[in-house]
């Protein structure tokens, strides 16, 4: 088996397994909406202030959900015993991590899919900006799941579990938030292209730099 | 005894003790008032020669704990984890200073504590955050090699975000309110605020270098403490 079959093969097994119960799918995804819901009453949206405020709710929506998924990813595995099997597996450490980050990014990614069409509709917004707010929403993903992949891993492994993992990931996930609520709201406004260059640059510059990061140390927090 | 074994250190303490009451002299008498500052602003604008030091000296521990990180995953040996552990400590006693003192000197010169289009104030605070949770996990992790694994990935990871999010928090910020002291041309004030600065800042480095031997001196005479224990 090749490399790319390997990280295909952890994966489709952690997608395969929530396709069972799709218990994690829809915590994430109820806990979305109710985020959307509860900032719609805390924040009071009338129509002339909601586009102001949609990109950051949204953002605010994803990557919360996104950290329950990314808990359970692990403790999941732990809880189960099935983490030391998938460490006896014939495969490259790497190769778990790519595995478990493409399931975790592909999780928050269906989360998204549902919750953008459903937020436009709710705050009434044109649809003409949504392919973009896609391309920038699968962005993000990639990025928060990439490091919070690696941070996952290391909370399991402490006293205080899922407590840890927000702890860990949010301060450093700061950037790849700012130029995605940028990006967003400068899609939704119809900036032109040449402003938002620079945040392309940071989500992208974000993801590249965090992964290969993650990717060379995610070796030493699976060592038993 | 103690005296004599550790008498460098002794005498680096007591000159560190001694600059940063000379330090304080220096900077609340000694330097001139700064041009374009008024009242309670001028008196504020003081603190400058402890907030800069203490960011420069936070800034510096990092990058060690830095270093000891990726020293510890290429080469290992505790006494790379200590290290990281001890700079990463004091880095965050420094960080709080320069969280502290920057709303103290903001509010009567800028009318507000704290501003969000500042991207060093962003930029500290974040930091301060990620160094804090790096504290936390230590704390979590029961076993000795996995949490000084676990740290220096951190180490790493926490460090590498420090440039990101400054360009970050540069480019979301407005206008950039903090005062510009270093620029293109060479220093930016008066030659006697500088030699203030300047003495300032050897004295908070001297400090760190003697608080961080003394902490790691510390952390080794625990791993002895807990040899002999296991040994009884």
């Amino acid at each position: 088996m090749n490399f790319l079959r390997k990280v295909a093969a952890v994966a489709w097994k952690d997608l395969r397994a929530e396709w069972r119960t799709r218990e994690v799918f829809s915590a994430m995804f109820v806990f979305a909406l109710l985020i959307i819901i509860i900032f719609n009453f805390a924040l009071e949206l009338r129509a002339e202030n909601a586009r102001v405020l949609v990109p950051g709710i949204l953002w605010v929506a994803f990557t919360f959900s996104g950290m329950l998924g990314l808990n359970r990813s692990f403790i999941q595995e732990k809880d189960r015993g099935s983490l030391e099997g998938l460490l006896l597996c014939p495969v490259d450490r790497s190769a778990i991590y790519l595995g478990k980050m493409l399931a975790n990014s592909a999780l928050m990614a269906l989360v998204a899919v549902f919750i953008l069409p459903v937020s436009f509709v709710l705050f009434n917004l044109s649809f003409g900006a949504l392919p973009m707010i896609v391309v920038v929403t699968a962005l993000g993903t990639v990025g928060f799941a990439g490091v919070g992949t690696l941070f996952s891993a290391m909370a399991v492994n402490t006293r205080a579990r899922e407590v840890m993992l927000p702890l860990l990931l949010f301060p450093v996930a700061v950037p790849l938030i700012i130029a995605a609520v940028k990006l967003t709201a400068g899609i939704m406004d119809g900036l032109p292209a040449a402003e938002l260059a620079r945040w392309w640059q940071l989500l992208i510059g974000f993801d590249a730099i965090f992964f290969t990061l993650s990717f060379m140390t995610f070796d030493y927090v699976i060592e038993e | 005894m103690a005296l004599r074994k550790d008498g460098w250190l002794w005498a680096l303490g007591l000159l560190s003790f001694a600059g940063i009451l000379v330090a304080g002299y220096l900077a609340l008498v000694w330097a001139p008032p700064a041009e374009g500052f008024v009242g309670q602003a001028e008196l504020a604008q003081r603190i400058f020669y402890f907030h800069v030091p203490a960011a420069w000296t936070g800034f510096l521990a990092f990058f060690v704990t830095f270093v000891a990180s990726v020293a510890y995953l290429w080469k290992g040996g505790r006494k790379w984890d200590i290290l990281a552990a001890s700079s990463a400590e004091i880095g965050l006693v420094f960080t709080t200073m320069v969280v502290v003192t920057g709303p103290i000197w903001a509010k009567p010169t800028w009318g507000v504590w704290w501003t969000w289009s500042d991207p060093k104030l962003v930029t500290a605070a974040i930091l301060w955050l990620i160094y804090f949770g790096y504290m936390m996990l230590r704390r979590m992790v029961e076993d000795d090699a996995r949490r000084a694994r676990f740290a220096a990935v951190l180490g790493i990871i926490g460090f590498a975000d420090v440039p990101i999010v400054f360009g970050a928090a540069r480019w979301w910020g407005q206008s950039v309110a903090h005062p510009i002291v270093v620029s293109g041309g060479g220093f930016d004030v008066a030659p006697r605020m500088l030699t203030v600065l300047m003495f300032s800042l050897a004295v908070f480095t001297l400090m760190y270098i003697v608080i961080l031997t003394l902490r790691v001196r510390t952390e080794h005479l625990v791993d002895e403490v807990e040899a002999l224990k296991t040994r009884e």
